[in-house]
């Protein structure tokens, strides 16, 4: 018996263990009769235990274990877009053509499809010095993103072949002269984060549309970021909302164990969404890894790695990729459950100790880069977090924060007041806005910083009149600080809250943002003066001017009407002094 | 394949026997014990290699010893499905409980089930009505999701289960639901209000019954649930019917869960639950739902008990995870005299957003539901000042909020064991005691469904 082959000496669950073979950590191989697709994970002199990615019922001890020689890989290339693949790159589409509804096992299938002709244009000539990561040649993939074909990291040489036609991606579209032959696929080990040349410190934000976010907590192209959030807080909504509205180029979407029916929503959805940004639909932008809860354990493992790789890839094209985990505790618990298989002593909550390196590992693969060919790209990763009963002193909480440096908490009594997103202001954090407010005020407005202190200190503010409110109520505090409620007041019904259902308002751009966090300081300078002047608050913030500047949010061609709504209001309230 | 009985037993333990010596023996591989007094039991192999076989027993290893004989049966755990499931009640093993004959299989099904394609699925729409109002205004409830029911001991969540199941359906249509029962580790007493139930109302003849009472072996349980499911999807898959599923009690289903992993020696999660507890309720509470091509659908329906009221139990907290909402059952409504005791502020459903609207039920119930949810929310939370400060401190808006929580409690969520509201009823009803605050306090209605819905009186 060869090297390569081996039998099977035990299964329990998706945790196998073989004898005979000679793999190396995290190789490939196939388990039983069937040919189950696995990893090696552990070695113990002649045993070898892998983990399975698919069920393991019905598989015998003695039934033979091959070993493939190579690591676990996505494949890269024309044809990512648009996908939805399972944890470990096979197209959910192909597998209903095989297997019908229900996911079986046992199936091969392709990442990418092999057949379909890619039209290629070749950018670069014969003669070229080419190295690792330049651009040889484009493919126009989708209406909004145009391909770029590498030369794989690790080659370089000088062309001496190349052409344009059509072309599938197995076939050779160049060769250098040490008879390197370039395909328009690269395979990937996706444990293994691919090169770049250096990473730079980020410096524009990632818009999403949502004003709580952009205005009060930004992110940074390129940047990490953690939204923890007990179930029903809107986790999954907010996610959603970002693969929908953020301006990166590309979005990676990982539903990692996942509700069926949702993943299902999105899929629906995805394909009828137009692209604020390009017009174009925004399926025409996004790879997606679904994986729901009860597909195999150890996929779900996977599911993330195989996102990310597929993210740094096209990052080293020079896009700006966001990627959305969600949700990054059921990769925890994966990961969890596959260690207690292996009898590893366990670490905090049983989670393996290794928990918190492995969450450092997966951020720490976002980064805005310089890539190899000398372009900037960047990898944005989101990650959704599920903390057991909200309680985010657990150890995934935990590890995510100490890494990510945007912290999005969601709160479960804000959603059951139905305020959406239910993004707690006070306990959120983003420690970027220092390295975007020169981008800020280039873009926006010079005093944008300014006016983000000024909002957010007023919540500030608010949160400590509510502690004496609750004991002595509202009527009890000065009239002043009876104002700073009600424009406080303001602040979350008119501009934290959005409705993501909205056609119109789940979409906010920054300047709309700025100019209506600018009405809510015009709102407190004007009332201010009026009382001064001898009018009641009750009146002030019941001009009906400020209700329609407030309401008017939902329709269409918001930003060019604040101005006029805005001097209305003005208006409005200097009356209400001079009625008195 | 293998009749050979192995005598190799070497441990027994808890519900676990391990033998040894034995042939190449499958993963999941179905097992039959007999005993020296010529009884059998079943049983599930857990792990497998050469040298040792753990084997769970379903009906627990009492006077299992070291000589009894143990086979494999070749196969994994397969339940023999047909039509005839329908009118049935089998005990937690798949066995006829009611006295009839076996079940003729048109097919033997895998009771795992394997994962439905995310891809293959289709997006569920379509509106049940429940005719409990709390529940169609506010958690509305769709067809092929699963919606658990959050409950603790002493609440009347059998109530409100049967009441869903008697009247639920499709609006304008007499289309009814097959009901799947799932009875594990409940107490004889409520399996039999259960089952008098279904039978006085007739919904015995469409419905199947999985029944493991509380002295019947615990470990069983961890079976009946997946009986339960694959007759379900038999029937909704093959046969076009609308399944609804009910199950309970979860609790007792993770306590038999942590039960094995303890006898397992398994290095134990939150509370000593087993760490894969997750992927275990998933690839229960994902075996709901509608795929495409097919006519028939799943709805979930589980039973849990929150041990002591704690919605971040390991229990709830990971089924929340996975279901499509909850309904949460409140303790001080149920004290109060309200039935049902519907805690809609915790309550959610998901889906809700699909089925809901012009098309659907009516073109003003997102906005009515938001708007009785954020007054009830808003009285609700102005009980805890009054206490403190008591209702002179209040102003006008806030008095009328805080006693519009208690009409909503006694007018909205009181009704009958047997009163059945249509979802216009339900609605019309919101609009009626939304007469109780003053229009301009009400602002997540807009001026046009006012018009249209306020009752004139006010409107005036």
């Amino acid at each position: 018996m060869s090297k390569n082959e081996g039998l099977i000496y035990r299964i329990s669950g998706p945790v196998v263990t073989a004898t005979g073979i000679e793999a190396r950590m995290y190789e490939v191989v196939r388990v039983g009769h069937e040919k189950l697709m696995g990893e090696v994970i552990e070695i113990h002199g002649d045993q070898s235990v892998i983990q399975v990615y698919e069920d393991t019922s019905g598989i015998r001890p003695g039934e033979p274990v091959l070993s493939t020689g190579q690591t676990l890989s996505v494949q890269l290339g024309p044809g990512l877009l648009t996908q939805i693949y399972d944890g470990i790159q096979r197209p959910l589409q192909t597998l209903e053509e095989v297997m019908g509804v229900f996911i079986t096992r046992g199936v091969d299938a392709d990442g990418l499809d092999l057949e379909k002709k890619w039209d290629f244009v070749a950018t670069a000539e014969k003669g070229d010095e080419v190295s690792g990561g330049q651009v040889i040649g484009t493919v126009q993939e989708t209406d909004t993103i145009t391909h770029k074909i590498m030369v794989p990291p690790k080659s370089s040489g000088k062309i001496k072949t190349i052409k344009s036609g059509k072309f599938n991606v197995t076939e050779t579209v160049c060769t250098l002269d040490d008879g390197t032959e370039i395909r328009m696929m690269q395979e990937w080990p996706v444990r293994h984060p691919r090169p770049f040349s250096q990473k730079y410190a980020p410096d524009t934000p990632l818009v999403t549309g949502m004003r709580i976010l952009d205005f009060l907590f930004p992110l940074a192209k390129g940047g990490a970021a953690g939204i923890p959030g007990p179930f029903g807080s809107g986790k999954t909504v907010t996610q959603q909302s970002l693969a929908k509205y953020s301006d990166a180029q590309l979005v990676v979407y990982i539903g990692c164990g996942e509700r069926g029916n949702e993943m299902t929503e999105v899929l629906d959805e995805f394909p009828h969404l137009i692209d604020p940004n390009t017009g174009k639909p925004l399926m025409n932008r996004t790879v997606m890894i679904a994986n729901t809860s009860n597909m195999p354990v150890a996929a779900r493992e996977a599911s993330v790695y195989t996102g990310i790789t597929i993210a740094e890839y096209f990052r080293d094209q020079g896009y700006d990729v966001a990627l959305m985990a969600d949700s990054t505790s059921r990769w925890a618990e994966a990961m969890r459950e596959i260690s207690s298989r292996l009898e590893e002593m366990p670490g905090e909550e049983g989670y393996p100790a290794y928990l918190s390196s492995r969450l450092a590992e997966f951020y720490e693969r976002a980064g805005r880069v310089e890539t190899l060919n000398g372009e900037d790209g960047s990898v944005t990763v989101i990650g959704a977090v599920s903390p057991p009963g909200g309680d985010i002193s657990e150890p995934v909480s935990q590890g995510t924060l100490r890494i990510v440096k945007v912290f999005w908490g969601l709160d479960a009594g804000l959603a059951r007041q139905r305020h959406f997103p239910a993004i707690n202001w006070l306990s959120s954090y983003s420690l970027y806005p220092q390295s975007l407010n020169q981008w800020f005020r280039d873009n926006i407005a010079s005093d944008f910083p300014e006016v983000r202190t000024q909002i957010s200190a007023l919540l500030k503010v608010e949160a400590e009149l509510q502690e004496i409110v609750q004991l002595v109520g509202s009527d009890a505090l000065p009239i002043d600080q009876q104002l700073t409620l009600e424009v406080a007041r303001m602040i979350r019904e008119y501009f934290l809250q959005q409705n993501g259902f909205d056609p119109i308002d789940a979409y906010s751009g920054v300047q709309q943002q700025y100019a209506m966090a600018q009405a809510i300081l015009t709102f407190q300078d004007e009332a201010k003066k009026a009382m001064a002047a001898g009018a009641r608050l009750q009146d002030v913030v019941n001009v009906p001017a400020r209700t329609e500047l407030m309401r008017a949010r939902f329709a269409e061609g918001y930003l060019e009407k604040i101005g006029g709504l805005v001097d209305a209001m003005v208006v409005e309230i200097a009356a209400t002094a001079e009625a008195n | 394949m293998t009749s050979k009985e192995y005598k190799t037993i070497t441990d027994i333990k808890g519900p676990l026997v391990f033998l040894e010596k034995t042939e190449p023996v499958a993963y999941g591989e179905i097992v039959s014990i007999r005993l020296s007094d010529g009884s059998e039991k079943n049983g599930q192999v857990l792990d497998t290699s050469d040298d040792m076989v753990v084997v769970q027993v379903f009906e627990g290893t009492e006077a299992i010893d070291r000589k009894a004989g143990v086979k494999f049966m070749g196969d994994v755990f397969k339940l023999p499905v047909s039509k005839g499931l329908i009118g049935r009640i089998l005990d937690g093993a798949g066995r006829p409980r009611d006295g009839g004959p076996e079940i003729i299989a048109d097919e033997n099904a895998d009771i795992i089930g394997a994962a439905i394609n995310p891809y293959s699925r289709q997006s569920p729409h379509d509106f049940i009505q429940t005719g409990v109002s709390a529940i169609d205004c506010c958690t509305t409830l769709v067809r092929g999701q699963k919606l658990p029911i959050f409950s603790a001991s002493g609440l009347p969540h059998n109530d409100i289960a049967l009441q869903i199941a008697r009247q639920a359906k499709l609006r304008d249509s007499d289309e009814e639901f097959i009901v799947v029962f799932c009875a594990m580790g409940i107490t004889a007493e409520e399996y039999n209000f259960f089952r008098s139930d279904l039978e006085r109302t007739g919904a015995l003849e469409n419905a199947a019954l999985f029944v493991n009472l509380a002295d019947d072996p615990a470990v069983e349980r961890l079976i009946t649930p997946r009986l339960a499911l694959t007759a379900a999807e038999y029937l909704a898959f093959e046969h076009d019917y609308h399944v609804l599923v009910i199950y309970t009690d979860m609790t007792n289903y993770c306590d038999s869960l942590r039960q094995i992993g303890a006898a397992r020696e398994e290095v134990p999660g939150r509370r000593g639950y087993p760490g894969y507890m997750y992927t275990d309720l998933a690839m229960l509470y994902e075996r709901a739902g509608i795929v495409k091509g097919k006519k028939g659908s799943i709805t979930q329906f589980p039973i849990l008990t929150m041990p002591g009221d704690d919605i971040t139990h390991p229990i709830p907290d990971l089924s929340g995870y996975i279901t499509e909402g909850q309904i949460v059952i409140s303790r001080e409504l149920h004290q109060a005299g309200i039935y049902p005791p519907i805690n809609v502020l915790p309550s959610l459903s998901r889906l809700m957003g699909s089925c809901i609207g012009e098309k659907t039920t009516r073109e003003d119930h997102k906005k009515v539901s938001d708007q009785m949810y954020a007054a009830y929310a808003q009285g609700r939370e102005l009980r805890g000042l009054v206490a403190i400060v008591g209702e002179d401190a209040l102003n006008e808006r806030d008095l009328q909020l805080l006693k519009f929580a208690d009409i909503f409690e006694d007018k909205f969520l009181r009704q009958d064991r047997d009163e059945d509201r249509t979802i216009d009823e339900t609605l019309n009803l919101c609009w009626d005691l939304m007469t109780n605050i003053d229009t301009k306090y009400l602002v997540r209605l807009d001026q046009e469904l006012i018009e249209k819905y306020l009752p004139e009186e006010k409107n005036a």
